[in-house]
């Protein structure tokens, strides 16, 4: 990157968020987050419904400018420059991998899926594709199952399948940053165990955010862990603590322990 | 218990005869198209011949084929297609992936639907002004494809922008994640699962330009033309006139010619929606998701 780096902490973090605030057509959906994603963790977000942590996750790679009506304030840096600081937020985003709630297999075929994104940088060197391919969808433990179907189509694959597609294209970006939105609901319990393998061996190499619905999955993999609620951060507690009682906010106990949500 | 009593009696009554009217209903919707269709086919089958179609008119066009007139109708159809297919769906793109949900683009919309619901002769008085007259193309096939093409414009946008409408919106989000522009997303992963639902609407316009007369009366189309036409500048003779002309301005016209000109007309458009149909059949068997 061409930019220098400014922030002293830079290398320490990520993802540094400060007093950011989402509002959708002038309707607000989170305020007052500040926090800071270390690098090379898993950072877990949970909360029930509608707490903001979808938008949350928008507001990371800029997806606010894809988005009608929605407005971000605050300042939001990713590897310690300000999202809005990048000229191009195309950049941004080739180097954040996305995951969503429910698996997306484009209508191309599984190669393609994994290849679009080498494609869209203007790699077209076969072999070069073909060890991407290959990588990727043997990270994202997919590779066995569709090695020898890598033409037909990643739309029509089972749900846990394709969402390990997904996975394997958003780490076909090459990214230093995954975010992962409630991977897991669509999921079958034995994939979603798979994936979490992957996961734990992935933050050797990246940033995870793990944004879930599940609280022991975030307990199960999060190194910090920050409760959203009705659109306001909690708390960012080191996850272990969160679980073993030691909770700042009581509302955070009472949602890990099941009592709401 | 499970006995019937009037109320459910009366209700199961009523609900057999109102099926009843819209079946009846239903079938008086069919009875003119079959009827048409039959009366051309009896009436009009007679006249058609190789001749027919692939002489010229003779004898003050009570005689003779309807060559200049077949040729004439696909040169306004190809040329109306050439203006209108690059913007409609440009049009299309921009109002369905680019555009802000404001008021210009709700002010846009509207002006679409306006734009359907203006009579053709109308457009007829609008392209003799617009295109004969100011911009000095003169009558001819140019100007009137041009007419036909901003008569037509609508259907084109329509279709493509509904076409586009299938393509999920997550796919759309997936890409753009990736860090792809919009354009890199419509050439990848929209165009090409929405081209099939856009040639449709391209056909529907074909078989709507086809038929058109009031359009062209004005503007390109002529009474009687002896010759093919050479270029764009040109005037022509088309189906639908030609029709319109040899079945009210000349007399002596035997009687199976009108209802043959018809005949071979209609059997273009019903070529052209049979041809949409198989589209559209083709695209539901090939759907990705």
């Amino acid at each position: 990157m061409s930019v220098p780096v400014q922030a002293s902490e830079a290398a320490d973090y990520a993802i540094e968020v400060e007093d950011l605030a989402i509002r959708y057509h002038g309707k607000p959906a989170l305020s007052d987050v500040t926090l800071q994603a270390p690098r090379h963790e898993i950072f877990g977000i949970i909360g029930p419904a509608n707490s903001g942590k979808t938008s949350f996750l928008r507001a990371i790679n800029r997806m606010d400018l894809m988005t009608a009506g929605m407005e971000v304030s605050g300042s939001v840096r990713v590897e310690g420059r300000d999202v809005r600081g990048w000229r191009n937020p195309y950049a941004l985003r080739r180097r954040i991998g996305v995951v969503f709630p429910l698996p997306v297999g484009l209508p191309l075929s599984i190669y393609d899926n994994v290849a679009l994104s080498s494609l869209l940088r203007g790699t077209r060197k076969k072999a070069e594709l073909d060890v991407i391919v290959e990588r990727c969808l043997r990270r994202a433990a997919l590779w066995d199952e569709v090695k020898d179907r890598l033409d037909s189509l990643g739309s029509l694959l089972s749900g846990g399948q394709q969402q390990r597609l997904t996975i394997a294209r958003a780490l076909s970006q090459d990214p230093s940053i995954l975010l992962l939105d409630e991977f897991s609901i669509a999921v079958d319990p034995v994939t979603t165990m798979r994936i979490e393998e992957v996961l734990s061996e992935l933050k050797s190499e990246m940033t995870i955010v793990l944004v879930t619905n599940l609280v022991q999955q975030a307990r199960r993999l999060a190194s910090q862990t920050a409760f959203f609620l009705t659109g306001e951060l909690v708390e960012v507690t080191e996850t272990e603590a969160m679980f073993e009682g030691g909770a700042k906010d009581p509302r955070t106990t009472a949602y890990v322990e099941g009592k709401f949500g | 218990m499970f006995e019937a009593t009037a109320r459910n009696r009366r209700n199961r009554k009523v609900e057999g005869l109102l099926r009843l009217l819209f079946l009846w209903m239903t079938c008086m919707l069919i009875l003119p198209v079959a009827l048409i269709l039959g009366v051309l086919v009896v009436r009009g089958g007679p006249a058609i011949s190789w001749e027919f179609l692939f002489t010229q008119p003779l004898d003050n066009m009570t005689a003779g084929g309807i060559l200049p007139a077949l040729v004439g109708t696909v040169w306004l159809v190809v040329v109306a297609l050439i203006a209108s297919v690059p913007v409609g769906v440009a049009a299309a793109l921009y109002l369905s992936e680019y555009a802000p949900d404001n008021r210009l683009t709700r002010a846009i919309n509207l002006a679409i639907i306006n734009l359907a619901g203006v009579p053709s002769i109308v457009h007829a008085l609008f392209g003799l002004g617009a295109f004969v007259i100011f911009f000095r193309f003169g009558t001819s096939i140019l100007a009137a494809s041009l007419t036909l093409a901003v008569m037509t414009l609508p259907v084109v946008i329509v279709a493509t922008r509904e076409s586009l409408q299938t393509v999920p919106l997550a796919f759309r989000e997936a890409c753009w994640n990736m860090g792809a522009t919009r354009w890199q997303t419509i050439r990848k992963i929209v165009l090409p699962n929405a081209i099939s639902g856009i040639l449709t609407g391209v056909i529907l316009e074909v078989s709507r330009t086809s038929g058109e007369t009031a359009p062209i009366m004005f503007t390109g189309a002529a009474f009687f033309l002896p010759f093919l036409p050479q270029g764009v500048l040109d005037q022509t003779m088309a189906m639908s006139l030609h029709l319109f002309v040899i079945s009210t301005q000349v007399p002596d016209v035997p009687e199976h010619m009108p209802f043959g000109v018809a005949l071979v007309l209609i059997s273009m458009v019903l070529a052209m929606n049979g041809l949409s149909i198989a589209f559209r059949v083709y695209l539901r068997g090939r759907k990705k998701w």
